[in-house]
């Protein structure tokens, strides 16, 4: 029951965010050089004369500012993001066409850069000055210091130009109509090298995070007491420390869920996957903003979903923080 | 005249003696030292680059698609319009380390403010300045700065401006927190009493004393936000008359099958230069915290 409530209560914090997301896309659209009517409609001169009618009456743009934020914020929360011109669609349709295929490429690398982060980072703490740790240290260092679009280029040299291992541009085989199995398999096969990349940054941050957290930990008392009393040193590490430890990694996670949908965008362009950061990139290259901002709004909306889901995983994780 | 030489003398060697301790506690991270290494010969690198290659980077030198080592002078080869990668590299040293700096500073300035005004008066100007904060937070990041360069028009100062819009609220919690645990000391306390200005006792007392993780945080920042500038410039999103490390690149993905060289040069010269600012920054941690560096880890 205090649960639910707590559930409930960052639900309506989240909603008050979106809100405020939306208000800031109305006025970011405003503050652009020029007729915010051209602004929505594409670059100047592209739209044609109609459109752009059709648009400040739609907008009510003739209208006072509050009145065009009134109109502004009920056609989004009927998910009404308006029309890309450039695309000759509605923006919604657009974006939840593709909302899939990036929810399964930052899914994936956010498991994979968790276990792998947390797994890499534990054994590097657990054998502290060690070659391993060194090496751990070196790699996650590494990592975080590489820009992930090249990360992401120089896989698809390696895997796909010169080895020939893994398809290295988009989601499924172009010209084979899998099915059933099969097709399963092509896309996991496409997803591999994208979501690859797109964790090992992710996962540079985990292992680093949780080789320092572990380390703070090791020296407390109460593990001092474990070990004392003889608990096996693998006993120790699992239950004990890395119970503990692992608490600012999801706090961390949850935080960083922002920076995986945007690295989503450059992962997405390199590898042509069809999701919303390929989609935003095409917004950019054809200035069509309202598409830009649309994307946006739904990129923002799906962060604050995983911070919801990071929260209540952190109540399960930890039953002695208090649910407000 | 004596006693004053007397009373300056030891005050001086004192600081020289703290500034010796600051560089021995440095070079004790041997991994800060060689990143101080990279990062002095990448700024000599931007310094020199008209020296180097006195032609623009953007001007076509020798025939396209030459191979790196191949021709004496274009040892990292040329791009697809014959421009020299060489020049480029030189050039993106410049505006790399610029939008860094620049970029920090103008977090910097954002989140101590804030930090400063919502840790020092608490109350509910905290309450909105952290909820304004934990906005900015919760917002993807890379995603607005997309958006507010793209809608603004790209050019150095809008990278700039976007890059320190996204990047402060860091700064802005952690100097709240170190303004929130300095606030209840005696020496504020004692400033109180004294009736100095709120103002003051801010940029007086309690400011300088935040100093050292504010610098750590700087040097890692300054590293996050090259990253983020080759990102954008790599979209297309960078100032369209600089030549940049991440334009380069972004130009030179769709041939990455025939020619690698174009993409790989500036994709090292980012890693070595952002590898170098994070080693920087652990050294400058562990010489400014010696309490909390890691002992002998």
């Amino acid at each position: 029951m205090q649960k639910l409530i707590y559930i409930a209560k960052r639900l309506v914090k989240a909603v008050f965010v979106l809100l405020a997301i939306v208000v800031l896309n109305f006025f970011l659209i405003r503050a652009a050089p020029g007729d915010p009517a051209q602004v929505m409609a594409g670059e100047a001169g592209a739209a044609d004369e109609i459109f752009i009618a059709q648009l400040r009456e739609e907008f009510g743009l003739d209208e006072p500012l509050h009145v065009q934020l009134w109109i502004y914020v009920s056609d989004i929360v009927t998910l009404d993001m308006g029309y890309s011109y450039r695309q000759d669609e509605p923006v919604a349709k657009l974006v939840f066409e593709r909302l899939p295929a990036t929810l399964l490429l930052t899914g994936t690398a956010f498991v994979l850069s968790i276990l792998l982060g947390v797994l890499l980072g534990a054994l590097a703490a657990a054998r502290v000055g060690k070659w391993t740790d060194s090496l751990i240290t070196v790699v996650a260092l590494v990592f975080y210091a590489t820009p992930l679009f090249w990360i992401a280029l120089m896989a698809i040299l390696l895997f796909s130009v010169k080895l020939g291992w893994l398809p290295g541009f988009g989601m499924f085989s172009v010209g084979a109509d899998y099915t059933g199995f099969a097709a399963v398999l092509d896309v996991l096969q496409h997803l591999i090298l994208p979501a690859a990349t797109l964790g090992l940054f992710f996962m540079a941050i985990y292992a680093r995070l949780t080789r320092a957290s572990m380390l703070e930990v090791m020296d407390m008392d109460f593990v001092k007491t474990a070990r004392a009393k003889g608990v096996a040193p693998a006993r120790i590490t699992r239950i004990h420390v890395l119970r503990n430890a692992i608490l600012p990694v999801i706090t961390l996670a949850g935080i960083q869920a922002g920076q995986l949908v945007g690295g989503a965008v450059l992962t997405e362009t390199v590898f042509a996957w069809p999701g919303i950061g390929r989609l935003m990139f095409d917004a950019l290259l054809q200035r069509d903003y309202n598409l830009l901002l649309g994307v946006f709004f739904v990129s923002s909306a799906m962060v604050i979903l995983f911070n919801l889901v990071t929260d209540v995983v952190y109540t399960l994780v930890d039953p002695r923080i208090e649910l407000k | 005249m004596a006693t004053t030489t007397a009373s300056e003398k030891p005050q001086r060697s004192a600081r020289a003696q703290a500034f010796a301790d600051f560089c021995k506690r440095f070079a004790r991270n041997k991994g800060a030292v060689v990143g101080l290494v990279i990062l002095l010969a990448v700024v000599l690198l931007a310094l020199i680059a008209p020296l180097l290659y006195p032609a623009s980077p953007w001007q076509m030198v020798q025939r396209p698609f030459l191979p790196p080592m191949a021709t004496e002078g274009f040892w990292f080869g040329t791009d697809t319009l014959g421009r020299d990668i060489g020049a480029g590299l030189a050039y993106g040293a410049r505006i790399s380390l610029i939008v860094g700096i620049v970029s920090t500073v103008v977090a910097l300035t954002i989140g101590v403010t804030i930090g400063a005004l919502a840790g020092y008066y608490g109350g509910y100007l905290d309450d909105a300045l952290m909820r304004f904060t934990e906005f900015f937070q919760t917002i993807p990041n890379f995603a607005l700065a997309i958006v507010l360069v793209a809608i603004f028009q790209p050019s150095t100062t809008s990278v700039i401006i976007a890059i320190g819009i996204v990047s402060w609220p860091p700064v802005a919690r952690l100097v709240r927190g170190e303004f929130l645990s300095l606030r209840s000391r005696e020496f504020v306390q004692a400033s109180i009493v004294l009736g100095q200005s709120n103002g003051h006792i801010i940029t007086r007392q309690i400011l300088p004393n935040t100093l050292s993780p504010v610098i750590v945080m700087a040097s890692l920042m300054i590293a996050q936000a090259i990253l983020l500038e080759s990102s954008l410039s790599f979209l297309g999103l960078g100032d369209p008359n600089t030549m940049s490390w991440g334009y380069m690149i972004g130009a030179a993905r769709t041939v990455i099958r025939q020619a690698w060289w174009m993409s790989f040069f500036p994709g090292v010269a980012i890693l070595l230069t952002v590898l170098a600012l994070n080693l920087v920054g652990e050294g400058l941690n562990d010489a400014l915290n010696p309490r909390l560096a890691r002992k002998g880890r």
